[in-house]
């Protein structure tokens, strides 16, 4: 008895000790990183840095921030972050905490923490992918024309496939989603009347293993092109176990499945981050709504692989070249909607604001539930 | 032949309970720093950052109180069924009822004055909750099912519904197609007291409350007769079918008093994600706690200061958040484990054939 208290006194001088050296050496560290010439940005994601989509897309434009700004910035990263509010709320205050003073929040359902947020820190500026909220002082977006590159892709699909039947494994049925579906569907129509176009909506964005799991039905179902709106590249590796075809998306992902890749509608994040990121750092930014297109380069079509025919090479070329030129809209009339109702008159094409209303699917697409 | 034999210890000095409970904490740290030391990073480091990003300055302390609450209050919840040896895995569903009940009242009568329509909202989430635990309640007292495949199964349906509601007929028509309730109005929002909101005083009231309620009152006395022998209980006159029901309106009302708080205070409207496991976390902090209400406060407290300083792990320390999760796991595993020796006696069959002898 008297050992063992003897030996608990001991024991609890060394646990008081331990927990005295450990805040003393967090005293010494006290600065948090408020360095005046460096700037600290937090950049959250919804999945992991290297998932060979979405956010690996997303992180190509972190360290090209890194690589531009050099010693000027110190870069925070907060991965595998749910959409909920709880846990982007406290990955944001962490980081805000740490000394940021840019937040970068790269997933749609990040916005109403990040909103929150920029009301609690106004001295901290918040750059929100995909959002459609924004304030006048520390809050702003931005997105891209992916319906560019989108309807880009539906050319070679449209062209490639023997079936005439296209799948799209695709998140929400989101205006965001909706818009990728039909500029896809408007592309490969373009070229292929007869196609149709069969999507899966998994109701999620980042879902590996349902991502998949769609892209074998659809391919059980006859689909020939796989095309997506997911993060990962689930879909593509599914096409090349069945030895078809897939449209990537995000970021050049011809690795995944070599056998399969067609082309891929992807991001240049660093065209928006790196020019903005300088602004803000200069005092000079002012909240917007950033859109890039293939003119400004921001979005792009990834290197066409081999797989892709003469033909719709030439064809997406020439496509290609009037985007960049700004003289070819994607939502040209006329447009029907898969009810046979017209949506966009003979004539008539829709602008950013136009595209940005779409609630519906276009005649030729068909959209279920996983 | 066994070579291992474990029996039943009673007769434990508590400045040995101490000690053996210290041991376990520090072979925790000491063996969570081997593992950390070889997935290459400096354990000390890992540690002061941990502790740091959970109690080093206001807005890390406002995040681990804003953890600690809902852990708090769950707590409360299930130590209450614990006490009666039921097992209530259901803090999760428990939480979502109240939840969504919450959000009904907020989403439809958000032009009753606040402070009313507050108090009916947490009325409604103690009233759903309660009601979710009901139903295993019920079934155990009438007819003696297992409740804890019940109310584990009884998540499910809760989540799942919430998520009905999130994509049908609660969908924000707004939202352009994105499945989301609508967010809820200001007056729906629990006020802020001291940059955390209201629920830590709601959280501290609770934890008084059961506390008095289990010590000292007649019904807290029945509830622990009932869980320590159910026959003692029978003798005794006890109504027994009424104590597990009564029991269990308030296990359930508390959880489902958190799911107001969160939908009020934290998400502001109703997700299908909102109870955050805070339902399963809850077990292991009463059971940490040894069913005590008062040290289930400064558990609950400890396990927010592990959840927020594990987040700010991977951000200031580009630590993948997986190393966060087995840092907390190989603590929890010690501590746990640590209840086992304090409770059984481990013997080798060959010592104790000699003491036989």
């Amino acid at each position: 008895m008297k050992k063992s208290k003897k030996l608990l006194s001991v024991l609890l001088i060394l646990v008081m000790m331990g927990a005295l050296f450990l805040t003393a050496c967090g005293g010494e560290q006290g600065g948090d990183g408020k360095d005046e010439d460096v700037t600290t940005i937090g950049f959250i994601y919804i999945g992991s840095k290297t998932d060979g989509g979405y956010t690996q897309a997303q992180h190509l434009g972190t360290t090209a921030v890194e690589d531009y700004f050099g010693e000027k910035v110190k870069i925070l990263t907060a991965e595998n972050i749910e959409e909920e509010k709880t846990t982007v709320k406290t990955a944001a205050v962490n980081m805000i905490s740490e000394g940021a003073s840019i937040i970068v929040g790269t997933s749609y359902g990040f916005m109403d923490a990040l909103e929150e947020c920029a009301q609690e820190y106004p001295e901290v500026t918040f750059l929100h992918f995909s959002g459609n909220k924004m304030n006048d002082t520390n809050f702003g977006n931005y997105f891209g024309a992916m319906e560019e590159p989108r309807y880009l892709s539906g050319i070679i699909a449209g062209l490639k496939t023997e079936t005439n039947k296209l799948g799209y494994v695709a998140a929400f049925p989101y205006t965001e989603v909706l818009i990728g579906i039909n500029a896809f569907a408007l592309g490969a129509q373009s070229v292929n009347p007869d196609v149709e176009v069969s999507v899966v909506y998994i109701n999620s964005w980042n879902d590996p293993a349902n991502e998949k799991i769609a892209a074998e039905s659809l391919l059980a179902q006859g689909c020939d092109v796989i095309a997506q709106h997911c993060d990962s590249a689930g879909p593509q590796i599914a096409a090349e176990e069945k030895g078809v075809w897939a449209v990537g998306y995000n970021l050049d992902s011809r690795d995944a499945a070599p056998g399969a890749f067609l082309t891929a509608p992807i991001w240049h994040h660093d065209k928006y981050l790196v020019p903005t990121i300088e602004k803000v750092i200069g005092g000079t930014y002012v909240p917007e709504s950033y859109y890039g297109t293939m003119q400004d380069g921001y979005v792009d079509l990834a290197e066409m692989s081999d797989l892709v025919p003469e033909e719709a090479k030439t064809k997406v070329e020439e496509i290609a070249q009037q985007m960049k030129d700004g003289t070819f809209k994607v939502f040209s009339g006329e447009i029907k909607d898969n009810q046979g109702n017209v949506v966009v008159a003979e004539g008539e094409s829709l602008d950013r604001a136009g595209i940005w209303q779409i609630e519906y699917l276009v005649e030729g697409v068909t959209g279920r539930d996983n | 032949m066994k070579f291992i034999t474990i029996s039943r210890r009673d007769d434990i000095p508590r400045n040995r309970i101490v000690l053996i409970r210290i041991l376990a904490i520090l072979l925790s740290i000491a063996f969570a720093g081997i593992v950390i030391m070889a997935l290459g990073y400096n354990p000390l480091a890992v540690f002061r950052q941990m502790i740091k990003g959970a109690l080093g300055g206001k807005i890390r302390l406002q995040q681990t109180a804003l953890k600690a609450v809902p852990l708090i209050i769950t707590t409360m919840g299930i130590i209450v069924a614990f006490k009666m040896k039921f097992w209530n895995i259901g803090g999760e569903g428990q939480i979502m009822m109240g939840a969504m009940a919450a959000s009904f009242v907020a989403l439809n009568y958000s032009h009753l004055p606040k402070t009313l329509l507050l108090i009916l909202m947490a009325l409604a989430s103690i009233v759903a909750g309660g009601l979710w635990a009901f139903i295993p309640a019920i079934f155990k007292a009438k007819l003696g099912t297992n409740e804890t495949i019940f109310t584990l199964m009884l998540n499910y349906i809760a989540i799942k519904f919430v998520t009905f509601l999130q994509y049908g007929p609660w969908k924000d028509p707004t939202s352009q197609g994105y499945p989301k309730v609508p967010d809820f109005t200001a007056k729906a929002i629990l006020p802020n007291v001291f940059g955390v909101h209201i629920g830590w005083i709601i959280a501290i009231i609770l934890v008084i409350v059961t506390y008095i309620f289990i010590n000292h009152t007649k019904k807290g006395y029945e509830v622990t007769v009932v869980g320590e022998s159910v026959d003692t209980a029978r003798y005794a006159g006890i109504n027994i079918q009424s104590v597990i029901i009564v029991t269990m309106l308030i296990s359930g009302g508390m959880c489902g008093l958190t799911g107001m708080i969160q939908a009020s205070a934290i998400e502001k409207t109703l997700t299908a994600s909102l109870s955050a496991n805070y339902g399963f976390s809850a077990i292991t902090t009463a059971w940490l706690s040894r069913l005590n209400a008062v040290a289930a406060f400064f558990v609950c407290i400890c396990f927010a200061i592990l959840l927020q300083g594990g987040a700010s792990l991977q951000i200031t320390m580009n630590i993948p958040a997986a190393v966060a999760d087995m840092i907390q796991g190989i603590i929890l595993f010690f501590v746990l484990g640590s209840e086992f020796f304090l409770q059984y006696k481990v013997g080798f069959r060959k010592r104790l054939a000699k003491e036989e002898a």
